[in-house]
């Protein structure tokens, strides 16, 4: 006999808290701070989420990888019953909408297009965020001591960061590639955790710069062209600190009906 | 060309497009959601002043191009890079006559680079000829993302595109204009990598490899393998605009290029009509990278007049008026280095 009254039930707040594990691993944030997540309907323990991305064409492997995320974050809730998870408006939504419906995985979804599984991808942006993360702390450290040579960063570890939001989020990627978090630890290492010899370092840290540049530009142009894509998604997302600029939370453009007039 | 404070820039604006994605010409949904993510990159990054209608996006024709670009633009010369996008377009989205008549009109003002898929296999190689043999352009645009039938990608290292890149060396077609896009098979891997790019490029050393979009959303990979290979450039269509929106990070892209592959290989380009060149060029003589990124050089007018036009004027043989010529600068400190050690793959 089932005791109806015990059952525990879904909350808005706990599929909110699900879906913040929910990673876009290009953009290296939450799909809820990004304003991804289109709606939420919860009706008894039936969870339906549709999730929205900044354009039709965002790369099928990145938005099957979140949609599949989310469906097993949400599948994971105690108590919870039926889980559907939609993209909208993506080249792949039926594709993608009909292999997460049959639980069919990335193989069963995409085919021939598909060979193995997406763990590689998934691996080679932790290993990016990994090295944006540990430029942001050596950079700040290089502008609040002018008189630091570049050449030097090769030799500072752990203890030598002060506390703060670019250290946390360092210690995070390292946690999420199996890097150590002891004091003694160097900062600048490649994914093994191998540092740079001294005449190796401006280069490693040249890259670090590079690919540090590239994740901020890409995930405020993507939060960007969400805001333009959907009327009013701005106030669904979290602002992001790192590389924001002034035009980022004022860019106003008037919405633009994409239709001829007849 | 394009003056100001008495400097004058020649102008040559290398990725333009005329396409047609008025609802006729659209084969099925994808075609309208491609203008349509277009036309949100254009509203997103353009000034307000500089936005158009949907209606006025969806098409312009020869004689509105020829005003934006040579009346309005200050462009003295300009690369028709088409996107074939056949799949979605009936009459492919890049319009090729109209483009190559065009250009055939206009022979000082207009280059017309042409495009192929290699999986089109012979049929596709014997096109080609033909096509070289009809309209002698000296580049193509690849577009690595187009889709064909059960496929959604290529790479520049499947044994077709090596049997492609054969023949544009045997024709003359030197100039290899790479576009990198969402989709790649399979689809474990990231479709914007830039390895592939990298290993023609050692491969076919005399034949030029332009990436545009500098890389983007992949700069990083892009200027590690641009700064080993001597025959790879950037491309900055779609980067110019963000020197509106989002100047620091603007700057920083530059100045990340201008480190690893030095101002003599970057070229500027409107992505006509994704935007358009007057505002660009304008913003783009007055640009400065901002005083608290220290850890690049303020940009020189010498690297200006490079960037905006003598570049692309050097690798397409235009030419420039004497008094507006410069020499070409130094190799950057990073390279080129030995290409045999140019292997991204490895990294």
């Amino acid at each position: 006999m089932t005791v109806l009254t015990d059952r525990q039930t879904v909350s808005r707040a706990d599929v909110r808290r699900a879906l913040d594990t929910v990673i876009d691993p290009e953009l290296d944030e939450p799909v809820t701070d990004l304003g991804f997540v289109r709606s939420v309907d919860i009706d008894g323990d039936d969870v339906t989420v549709h999730l929205r991305l900044p354009t039709s064409f965002c790369s099928p492997n990145f938005a099957y990888l979140m949609a599949s995320d989310a469906k097993d974050a949400l599948s994971a809730l105690d108590g919870v019953g039926v889980v559907v998870v939609e993209l909208d408006d993506h080249h792949d939504s039926a594709l993608i909408n009909a292999g997460l419906a049959a639980d069919a995985g990335y193989v069963g979804t995409f085919g021939h297009e598909a060979e193995s599984s997406l763990d590689e991808l998934r691996m080679t942006f932790r290993r990016k965020a990994h090295t944006a993360a540990a430029e942001r702390v050596l950079t700040e450290l290089l502008r609040s001591k002018p008189t630091l040579p570049e050449s030097m960063v090769g030799s500072v570890r752990l203890r030598h960061l002060g506390p703060g939001r670019t250290t946390e989020a360092l210690l995070r990627r390292r946690e999420a590639i199996g890097l150590p978090d002891d004091p003694d630890a160097l900062v600048l290492v490649d994914h093994e955790g191998r540092g740079y010899s001294p005449d190796e370092v401006p280069m490693a840290l040249r890259r670090a710069r590079s690919t540090r540049i590239s994740i901020d530009g890409n995930a405020h142009f993507c939060r960007g062209l969400l805001r333009t894509r959907y009327e009013g998604s701005g106030a669904d997302q979290a602002p992001r600190p790192d590389g924001a600029e002034p035009a980022d939370h004022h860019h106003l453009i008037p919405v633009t009906v994409k239709e001829i007039p007849r | 060309m394009y003056t100001k404070d008495g400097e004058s820039y020649f102008i040559v604006d290398a990725h333009i497009a005329l396409w047609d994605a008025r609802p006729e010409n659209l084969r099925n949904e994808h075609g309208k959601q491609f203008i349509d993510c277009f036309y949100d990159y254009h509203r997103n990054l353009s000034p307000e002043a500089e936005v158009w209608s949907y209606e006025d996006y969806l098409y312009q024709g020869g004689q509105r191009l020829m005003k934006d670009l040579f009346e309005d633009g200050y462009v003295d010369h300009a690369i028709f890079q088409p996107a074939a996008l056949t799949e979605f377009y009936n009459t492919g989205f890049g319009q090729t006559k109209e483009a190559y008549e065009l250009a055939a009109a206009n022979p000082t003002r207009l280059t017309y680079n042409h495009n192929f898929d290699p999986r089109n296999g012979e049929q596709g190689l014997d096109q080609l000829r033909a096509d070289h043999e009809a309209m002698k352009f000296t580049g193509v645009k690849l577009y690595t993302a187009e889709w064909h039938g059960e496929s959604r990608g290529w790479k520049l290292t499947d044994p077709w595109a090596y049997r492609y890149l054969e023949e544009c060396r045997k024709l003359g077609v030197t100039n290899i204009h790479v576009h990198k896009g969402p989709t790649i098979r399979p689809l474990d891997r990231d479709a914007f990598d830039v390895a592939d790019i990298d290993a023609v490029a050692t491969d076919f050393t005399d034949l030029n490899f332009i990436v545009e979009h500098v890389g983007l959303p992949r700069l990083e990979d892009f200027c590690w393998i641009a700064t080993q290979e001597p025959n790879v450039y950037g491309g900055l269509a779609v980067a110019m605009p963000f020197m509106h929106t989002r100047p620091r990070y603007f700057a920083q892209i530059l100045g990340e290029l201008l480190y690893w592959i030095g101002e003599d290989r970057i070229f500027f380009s409107s992505d006509y009509a994704i935007w358009t060149p007057k505002w660009l060029v304008e913003q783009f003589v007055d640009f400065q990278i901002p005083a608290d990124l220290t850890e690049y050089a303020p940009l020189t007018t010498a690297q200006k007049k490079k960037i905006l036009g003598l570049n692309a004027a050097k690798m397409y043989g235009i030419e420039v008026p004497a008094e507006l010529r410069l020499p070409e600068a130094d190799t950057t400190e990073t390279g080129p280095r030995d290409p045999a050690a140019a292997d991204l793959a490895t990294v």
